[in-house]
C-alpha cells in the first residue's frame, strides 16, 4: 500500500528488511532441490532470483508466497513469519502480494477487466462501476487502454503478461512477485515491461523480486540479488549483481553474470 | 450533496473556487480502496455551476494515505472535464502523479475498443441457424475424415501408437466394469420388479424371466451401456483433446506432418468401439442375473425353470440386435467425444463448453438412432 507513511520510512531505513529467507531447505520428497538458503530482501528492493535452469528459481519463489511448503527453515513478511502464520493470517499477508505467473494465469473465461476486478471484488465494497473504473486504470498502467472487455485468448502473449500484472497490482501491493517476467518477449517488449517495473515500484512504493535469467533485466533493473546453484545446491552469491559481475567469489557466478566467459583473477 | 460534503471524519473532498475561473479539489484524509472512491458528484457539481472553468487542479497536502483510488478518480475527474478544461495534476503526491502520467502514456490502441453492439433478435435466429448448418457441415466433415483415416488403417498405412491403444482399450474397457455393472444390475433389478407386479397377477410370474431376458439383451443392455458410457468415455476424449488443443500439442502433430485424425482419434474410436459390444454383452449377463435375483429369490419361481424361461428368451436375433446396436452406439460416443474435442476452443472453459456438447450430442445420437432402431426393426420384423 503507498501510503506516504511508507514511503517515509522506506527513505528513512533504507535498509529495512521487508522479506527475509531464513535457512530454507526446500524439497520434492526426499529429492533435496536446495539447502541453507538465507537472504533478505529490503523495502524498495528489485531483487532478482538468478541461476542455471532446473536450480530451483521458480520453486523458490513459490516457497515465498506459501504455494509450497518449505521442508526446512521459514519466510518472514516485514520480520513476522509466514510459514509458522495461520491460513487466515497467510491470505492477509499475501492481500498486500501481487503474482505475476510464467504465462500471465489469466483466467480464460473472464474478460481481462473482470480478470482484475476479481481481487477488488473479494476485498473492497466497491461498486461495479468502480471497479470497472478501477481495473481501467491497472489495465491503463500496463499500456492495455481499451482492452478492457478482451478475452485472454484474444491477445498476444506479451499482452497477456502484461494483464497478468495489471491483476497483480489490482490491490496497490507492496510486494511483487515476477516469474521469468521476460521469457517470449521481444527485446523491446522485454525493456518496456523492466521499465514498468520501475515506475511501478517508485509509484506504489513496493518492493520487487524477480526470476529471471535475462542478463540484460538483470543488471537494467535489479540492485539486489541471490544466486542458486544448481550443483552444490545452496546459494552461492547474494548482492548488487553488477558488483558480482566483477567482484563474485564463485568464477560461476561470474561466468553467469559474463555470459560464460569469466574474467580471470 | 453540497460542494463541501464531508464523507467521514477522517476523509473530506471539497471543490473550491479559484481565481482565474480555476476549480480546486481539496482532498484530505486516507484514501484507500477499500473504502470506496472519492465521490465525483461535488466535481460535477462544480463543473455545471461553473460553466468557464478553465482549469480543475488537486490540493493534497492533507491526504495520510492513499492508493490507486485517488489516481482512478483523478482520471475520472479528467473524463468528466469538457475538453477546454485543463486538468492539472501537480498537486497529487508524487506516487500518485507518476501512475497517472504512466497510465496516460500509451496512448489507446486504434481499434482496439470494439463498439459492436450484440445482435437483435432475429439475427440471433439467424445466426444459430446458421450456426446449426455450419455444425452439421463439420459432422459430416469429422466422419469424412475418420473414414478416411480407417481407409488408412485398413491398408495398414495408420499412424497411432500401439501403446495409446492399448491404453484406450483398458480406458473405455477394464475399467469401465464397476459402473457398468451397477448399471445393469440396477436396471437388471428394476425390469423384474416392474413386470412382477403386472405378470403376478396373471399368476404368470415366470414370464418375468422372458421379460428381463428380452429386455435386457434387445433393448436396455445396449442402450445403459451407451449412456454410460457417453458420460465416462466420450466426456474423457472431449476433454483429452480439447485440452491437447488448448496445450498446442494438436498443433505440434501437425507440423510434424501426422494426422491428428489417426494419431489421436482412431485408437480412441477404435478403442471404444471394440469394447462397446463386449461391454454390452456384460450387461446383459450382469442384468439378467439383477433379474433372477428378483425372480427366484422373491417371487419363488424354481432356478431351473428361471433359466430355462431365460434361455429360450434370450434368442439369437435378440442378442445379436442388442450387440449390434451397441456397436452403433460405441461410434456415435467416440465420435461426438473425439468431434468435440477436436472442434475445442483454446481456452479452459471452451474444454468444458466441448465436454458438455460432447455429452449431449452422444445422448441425443443414441436415444434418436435407438428410436430408428425400433422402427426398422418392426418393418424388419426381426
Amino acid at each position: 500500500m503507498a501510503t506516504s507513511e511508507t514511503a517515509d520510512s522506506r527513505r528513512s531505513e533504507t535498509a529495512a528488511e521487508h522479506l527475509g529467507v531464513r535457512d530454507l531447505t526446500m524439497a520434492y520428497g526426499s529429492f533435496v532441490l536446495q539447502r541453507g538458503l538465507d537472504f533478505s530482501v529490503n523495502r524498495g528492493d528489485v531483487f532478482i532470483i538468478m541461476g542455471g535452469s532446473g536450480c530451483g528459481k521458480s520453486t523458490l519463489l513459490r516457497h515465498m508466497i506459501g504455494l509450497k511448503e518449505p521442508a526446512q527453515g521459514e519466510v518472514f513478511y516485514d520480520g513476522e513469519s509466514f510459514t509458522r502464520a495461520s491460513d487466515d493470517r497467510r491470505n492477509e499477508i499475501l492481500r498486500s502480494v501481487g503474482v505475476t505467473y510464467q504465462t500471465g494465469g489469466l483466467w480464460s473465461s473472464m474478460t481481462l477487466a473482470e480478470n482484475v476486478s476479481v481481487p477488488l471484488g473479494e476485498y473492497t465494497d466497491l461498486t461495479p462501476a468502480e471497479m470497472r473504473e478501477v481495473s481501467a486504470l491497472k489495465l491503463a498502467l500496463v499500456g492495455l487502454r481499451g482492452f478492457e472487455d478482451y478475452y485472454p485468448s484474444q491477445i498476444s502473449g506479451g499482452m497477456q503478461k502484461r494483464a497478468g500484472l495489471a491483476r497483480a497490482i489490482a490491490l496497490d501491493p507492496s510486494v511483487l512477485f515476477f516469474d521469468e517476467p521476460s521469457a517470449g518477449l521481444d527485446p523491446i517488449s522485454s525493456h518496456l515491461l523492466d521499465q514498468l517495473i520501475l515506475q511501478l515500484r517508485d509509484s506504489l512504493g513496493a518492493t520487487v523480486v524477480i526470476v529471471t535469467h535475462e542478463l540484460a533485466s538483470i543488471f537494467a533493473i535489479g540492485n539486489n540479488s541471490v544466486f542458486l546453484d544448481a550443483k552444490s545446491r545452496t546459494m552461492i552469491a547474494h548482492g548488487d549483481p553488477k558488483y558480482l559481475r566483477e567482484h563474485a567469489e564463485s568464477p560461476d557466478v561470474r561466468a553467469f553474470l559474463n555470459r560464460g566467459s569469466a574474467p580471470e583473477d | 450533496m453540497s460542494p463541501e460534503g464531508e464523507q467521514t471524519p477522517q476523509r473530506e473532498l471539497g471543490v473550491s473556487q479559484e481565481p482565474g475561473g480555476e476549480l480546486r479539489v481539496r482532498l484530505s484524509g486516507d484514501w484507500y480502496l477499500r473504502h470506496g472512491l472519492p465521490p465525483l458528484e461535488a466535481v460535477r457539481q462544480a463543473l455545471a455551476d461553473q460553466p468557464d472553468t478553465r482549469r480543475i487542479a488537486f490540493a493534497t497536502e492533507g491526504v495520510t494515505g492513499w492508493d490507486s483510488s485517488i489516481v482512478t478518480f483523478a482520471r475520472q475527474v479528467a473524463e468528466l472535464c469538457p475538453d477546454k478544461v485543463e486538468v492539472d495534476i501537480s498537486g497529487l503526491p508524487e506516487g500518485a502523479r507518476g501512475l497517472y502520467e504512466l497510465a496516460e502514456a500509451v496512448p489507446e490502441r486504434e481499434g482496439a475498443r470494439s463498439d459492436e453492439k450484440g445482435p437483435s433478435f432475429l439475427e440471433q435466429i439467424g445466426l444459430a441457424t446458421l450456426a446449426l448448418r455450419d455444425g452439421a457441415v463439420d459432422m459430416v466433415a469429422f466422419v469424412g475424415e475418420v473414414s478416411v483415416a480407417m481407409g488408412q488403417l485398413l491398408r495398414g498405412r495408420a499412424r497411432f501408437r500401439r501403446v495409446d491403444l492399448g491404453l484406450m482399450l483398458q480406458h473405455s474397457g477394464a475399467d469401465a466394469l464397476p459402473i457398468v455393472t451397477l448399471i445393469s444390475l440396477l436396471v437388471g433389478l428394476i425390469l423384474a420388479f416392474v413386470g412382477a407386479v403386472q405378470l403376478e397377477q396373471f399368476g404368470a410370474a415366470v414370464y418375468v424371466a422372458d421379460l428381463v431376458a428380452i429386455a435386457m439383451t434387445r433393448e436396455m443392455g445396449a442402450m445403459m451401456t451407451a449412456i454410460v458410457m457417453a458420460g465416462r468415455t466420450g466426456a474423457a476424449f472431449a476433454a483429452q483433446l480439447g485440452s491437447m488443443k488448448v496445450n498446442q500439442e494438436i498443433d505440434a502433430l501437425r507440423t510434424m506432418g501426422i494426422s491428428p485424425l489417426e494419431y489421436l482419434v482412431l485408437p480412441r474410436m477404435l478403442a471404444l468401439s471394440l469394447m462397446m459390444p463386449l461391454l454390452c454383452i456384460y450387461a446383459d449377463l450382469v442384468g439378467i442375473i439383477g433379474g433372477a435375483v428378483i425372480g427366484i429369490g422373491m417371487l419363488d419361481v424354481a432356478p431351473t425353470t428361471y433359466i430355462q424361461h431365460t434361455i429360450e428368451a434370450t434368442t439369437f436375433t435378440n442378442l445379436f440386435g442388442g450387440i449390434f446396436k451397441a456397436s452403433v452406439y460405441g461410434v456415435l460416443v467416440a465420435l461426438s467425444g473425439c468431434l468435440r474435442g477436436m472442434q475445442s476452443g483454446d481456452s479452459a472453459s471452451a474444454v468444458g463448453d466441448a465436454t458438455t456438447a460432447a455429452v449431449v450430442t452422444s445422448i441425443v445420437l443414441i436415444i434418436c438412432t435407438s428410436g430408428l432402431f425400433a422402427v426398422l426393426f418392426y418393418i424388419l420384423d426381426i
